[in-house]
């Protein structure tokens, strides 16, 4: 009854993934918190991509792109973190909109 | 009756695409922060499923273990107004959704274009190497893209310094020394040579002609 699962069907899964997540960062559009983590999801996406496709064509190349990107996000987070901690230190919120009073 | 890898990948698929409808939708930042978590694990069963089990093992320790849990703790931290983000979440609705539509819609067009023809399993065949996936990975990163790996941990190196750079303050009430300061100090800082004038007998001043033509006006004024 159910099909095995074949390559399209990851693809698939993993662009709904990341198409939840564009949305998300448009109507959360405010708060930055929940937008990082639309970051954290789309780039969850795109590795459950590389997987499929390196799993598919029997070549480890994809995998080493993962591993880079799992570094290069978790740095990336890091920093976003430690900047929303110092704009909430300044501005007392992390609403985007607030942003803007930084200017100057 | 189903295969055990076929049910897995689809129980595993749905969970990780109602945690990520979770994540942008619930109210509570602790809560979405949460579904994300339980996000990285459906997903890295499902990394499981395709044979890349370090990457899946990497992604529960150091997204799920780390990042996570910096994410869990910086929201705990600051003081977040909800309701005043959501205000406008309704608004912001038919646009994203518009944009969710066209991305959708793009990604269709190539799933369906391009991938319909030779999709063969993907699970089943997986990639034929000898011994465990972590050590053909390892072979490969360590060998043909060691430059990458180094840049990778220099990369780490200035996420490290540049974190603690942005949110290190000094405290204003604790007390420290700088040595520095205390090596460089000069005589001019430590000892001030004052110039006095020579004391006046201040006896001849008292008596000065001056006293009674003020007092003599203070009792016209009374």
């Amino acid at each position: 009854m159910l099909p095995a699962p074949t390559l399209t069907s990851y693809l698939t899964v993993a662009a709904i993934v990341f198409t939840i997540s564009v949305i998300g960062i448009f109507i959360n559009r405010r708060n930055v918190i929940i937008l990082l983590m639309a970051i954290e999801l789309m780039l969850l996406a795109v590795n459950l991509n590389f997987i499929a496709f390196s799993s598919h064509l029997g070549d480890l190349s994809g995998q080493v792109f993962v591993f880079f990107i799992l570094t290069v996000a978790a740095a990336e987070s890091a920093i976003g973190l430690a900047i929303l901690v110092v704009l909430f230190r300044n501005v007392g919120s992390i609403d985007v909109n607030d942003i803007g009073r930084l200017r100057g | 009756m189903p295969e055990l890898a076929t049910l897995v990948f689809y129980v595993f698929s749905a969970i990780l695409i109602l945690a990520s409808a979770a994540v942008i939708s619930v109210r509570n930042p602790v809560h979405a922060a949460l579904f994300l978590v339980l996000a990285f694990f459906s997903a890295a069963a499902l990394w499981m499923l395709l044979k890349a089990e370090f990457l899946a093992i990497a992604l529960v320790l150091v997204y799920v273990g780390a990042v996570m849990v910096l994410f869990l703790f910086v929201v705990m931290m600051l003081d977040i107004n909800v309701e005043e983000m959501r205000k406008q979440f309704r608004s912001y609705l038919p646009v994203g959704l518009l944009v969710g539509a066209a991305v959708a819609i793009e990604m269709l067009l190539v799933l369906s274009l391009a991938f319909t023809k030779k999709s063969d399993s993907a699970g089943a065949q997986g990639i034929v190497v000898d011994g465990s996936n972590t050590k053909a990975l390892g072979i490969e990163l360590f060998t043909r893209y060691i430059y990458a790996v180094e840049i990778a941990g220099v990369l780490l190196l200035v996420a490290i310094v540049a974190a603690i750079a942005l949110t290190l303050r000094p405290r204003r009430e604790t007390k420290y020394q700088n040595p520095a300061e205390q090596v460089r100090v000069e005589r001019d800082q430590r000892l001030r040579i004052l110039k006095l004038a020579a004391e006046q007998p201040t006896a001849v001043r008292l008596d000065a002609p001056a006293a009674p033509p003020s007092e003599s006006s203070n009792e016209g004024r009374t």
